[in-house]
């Protein structure tokens, strides 16, 4: 790991400005991705400046009758929370679907959203790859490739990989979004829908966010109701990243939302999918998945993702 | 017979994918090279202080330390683990402000201030803690190596479940969370056993339970 020199943030704007200004500045939180991507040498910040004391561990009530999440809220104290369960299940089902107990405990909001992929080219440095080295290439793509884990939409020529959050999949079927502080002290909300990029021709270019820019909360609108649900499908039963993820929002009347995890680089939603559900799994997918452009080993995530909306809609 | 190469590959690769182990072996040894190269610069080390075991110790860390390698080498507690050093085996875990924790994935210089409490705290030959006792009369060891990081987790289940944080397996969100050996066995995924002692390991953990009920 490289050395680097460390500080403690006073306030979420302050820390901001630093990380604007100090060069190779990183934030850390929980440090469970990026501690890990720094023993690896992915990750070789020159400072890192610590937010978790920051007092943005707080889970609050919005005006509109929604909560607004703290960024340093873990996403054990998330999953807990009463509200949460009670008023958006979903999300509980979702965090308590990912990582472990221990990790749990420290990952948080703004960190889960930000943890970067786990392409298996991504994590070995000796391979290249255009997201850890710009313009490298994309080993994924080359013949004989192992893609399982990867994505089958919303990928380019230049990069396939997931985002692999459980979280975020949740929360973008709850229509959340996010709350930043700029360096020069601003406030931003950006929609989680247009947090994550799509990789085009950058996929070292990951967020929204500008440099520096901190996340201070994620925000829920207030509670839709309806019956929700988390579906994982991973290679073992427990602690490992999904293949195919649904979470399903489901009205009385057959309306609803639904998002996929494990098949894009983003929570993948669409409003015309949505619209489908009255029509069944099917219906949904055509819509949801139209374009696809899956590898010889991502290609059953279409059939798998289908059939897991399915089994969910005849669950109630 | 060795397996098809095919098969082999794919495993290696699902490794990597699911827990970059064959990536983490080349980087410890850089690791330790780098270490042993450079002197840290006094912008890159840190004053703590850190309650282990109800001791305090104020001591200055290279930032690039974890809580784990600070328990090991600096304060000679070797009882916590280091086994995949990547938050993926659980046999680092210990328990950190009350909160278990993979002590692998977590620098020290963020714990400053912090109560930890290790194997050694729980309890030592002759006077074991129940969770211990209860390990040795159920066998649920063969090596012993995950076994500190499997009773950190076991300690932390129990309690976790009576504060009813919620897991993968419980049925209903608003209820109160009982504890069934499903809800044991799903908590304790972040602690694995190479030597597959898993059902004797939930064995001592429901005794441990139903004792203290
Ligand atoms: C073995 C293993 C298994 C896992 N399995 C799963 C799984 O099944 N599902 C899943 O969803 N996740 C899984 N995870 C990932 C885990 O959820 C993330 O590591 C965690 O959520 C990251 O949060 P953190 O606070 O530790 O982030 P950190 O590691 O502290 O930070 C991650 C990144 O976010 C940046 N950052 C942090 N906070 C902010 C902020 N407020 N504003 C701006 N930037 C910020 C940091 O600079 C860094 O780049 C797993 C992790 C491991 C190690
Ligand atoms: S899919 Fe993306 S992350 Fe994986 S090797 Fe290709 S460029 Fe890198």
């Amino acid at each position: 790991m490289k050395a680097f020199s460390f500080e403690r943030a006073s306030s979420a704007q302050a820390a901001a400005a630093r990380a604007a200004e100090v060069q190779g500045a990183k934030f850390i939180a929980g440090g469970t991705n990026l501690v890990d991507l720094m023993k690896l040498g992915i990750e070789a910040p020159e400072h890192l400046i610590d937010v978790s004391g920051l007092g943005l561990d707080r889970i609050e009530e919005t005006d509109e009758g929604g909560l607004r999440i703290g960024a340093m809220v873990s996403n054990t104290a998330l999953s807990a929370d009463v509200r949460i369960r009670r008023d958006y299940p979903v999300l509980t089902r979702a965090i308590a679907a990912g990582a472990s107990g221990q990790l749990r405990n420290k990952a948080t909001t703004g960190g889960n959203l930000l943890q970067r992929t786990r392409c298996p080219y991504f994590y070995d440095t000796a391979q290249a790859c255009s997201k850890r080295v710009p313009g490298s290439g994309c080993s994924a793509l080359t013949e004989g490739a192992f893609s399982r884990q990867l994505g089958v939409i919303g990928t380019s020529d230049a990069c396939i990989a997931t985002h692999p959050s459980d979280m975020a999949v949740a929360m973008r079927v709850l229509d959340a979004t996010i709350e930043t502080v700029t360096p020069t002290g601003m406030t931003r909300r950006i929609p989680l829908e247009e947090f994550h990029l799509l990789p085009g021709d950058t996929p070292e270019k990951e967020t929204a966010l500008m440099p520096g820019e901190l996340i201070t909360a994620v925000t829920l609108p207030a509670p839709v109701g309806g019956i929700q649900r988390y579906h994982k499908v991973r290679d073992r039963a427990s602690y490992a990243f999904a293949l195919v993820s649904v979470a399903l929002i489901r009205q009385p009347d057959g309306s609803g939302r639904v998002a996929l995890g494990g098949v894009a680089p983003r929570p993948w939603r669409l409003a015309a999918a949505d619209a489908e559900l009255p029509n069944g799994a099917r219906a949904v997918m055509a819509r949801l998945l139209d374009g696809a452009r899956p590898t010889e080993e991502t290609q059953f995530k279409i059939t798998l993702a289908e059939r897991t909306l399915a089994a969910l809609l005849l669950e109630e | 017979m060795p397996p098809p190469i095919e098969f082999e590959l794919r495993r290696r690769t699902l490794l990597a994918g699911t827990a970059a182990v064959a990536a983490a072996s080349v980087a410890r040894l850089a690791h330790a090279q780098e270490q042993a190269g450079s002197a840290a610069s006094a912008q890159q080390q840190s004053d703590i202080a850190l309650t282990v075991n109800g001791t305090e110790h104020r001591i200055t860390v290279d930032n690039r330390t974890t809580l784990l390698d600070v328990l090991r080498e600096d304060l000679h507690l070797t009882g916590t683990k280091k086994g995949c050093d990547h938050g993926q085996c659980g046999a680092c875990t210990c328990s950190v402000n009350g909160e278990r924790i993979n002590s692998c994935l977590s620098l020290a210089v963020l714990h400053d201030g912090d109560d930890v409490t290790t194997i050694e705290g729980r309890g030592a030959p002759g006077q074991l803690d129940p969770m211990q006792a209860a390990f040795v009369s159920h066998d649920a060891f063969q090596c012993g190596y995950c076994t500190p990081g499997q009773i950190q987790s076991a300690h932390a289940v129990i309690g976790e479940i009576r504060a009813g944080i919620p897991s993968h397996v419980t049925s209903d969100l608003t209820a109160v969370i009982e504890l069934t050996e499903a809800e044991i066995r799903e908590r304790m995924s972040g602690n694995i056993c190479r030597c597959g002692a898993y059902s004797n390991i939930l064995a001592a953990i429901t005794e441990v339970a139903e004792d203290q009920a």
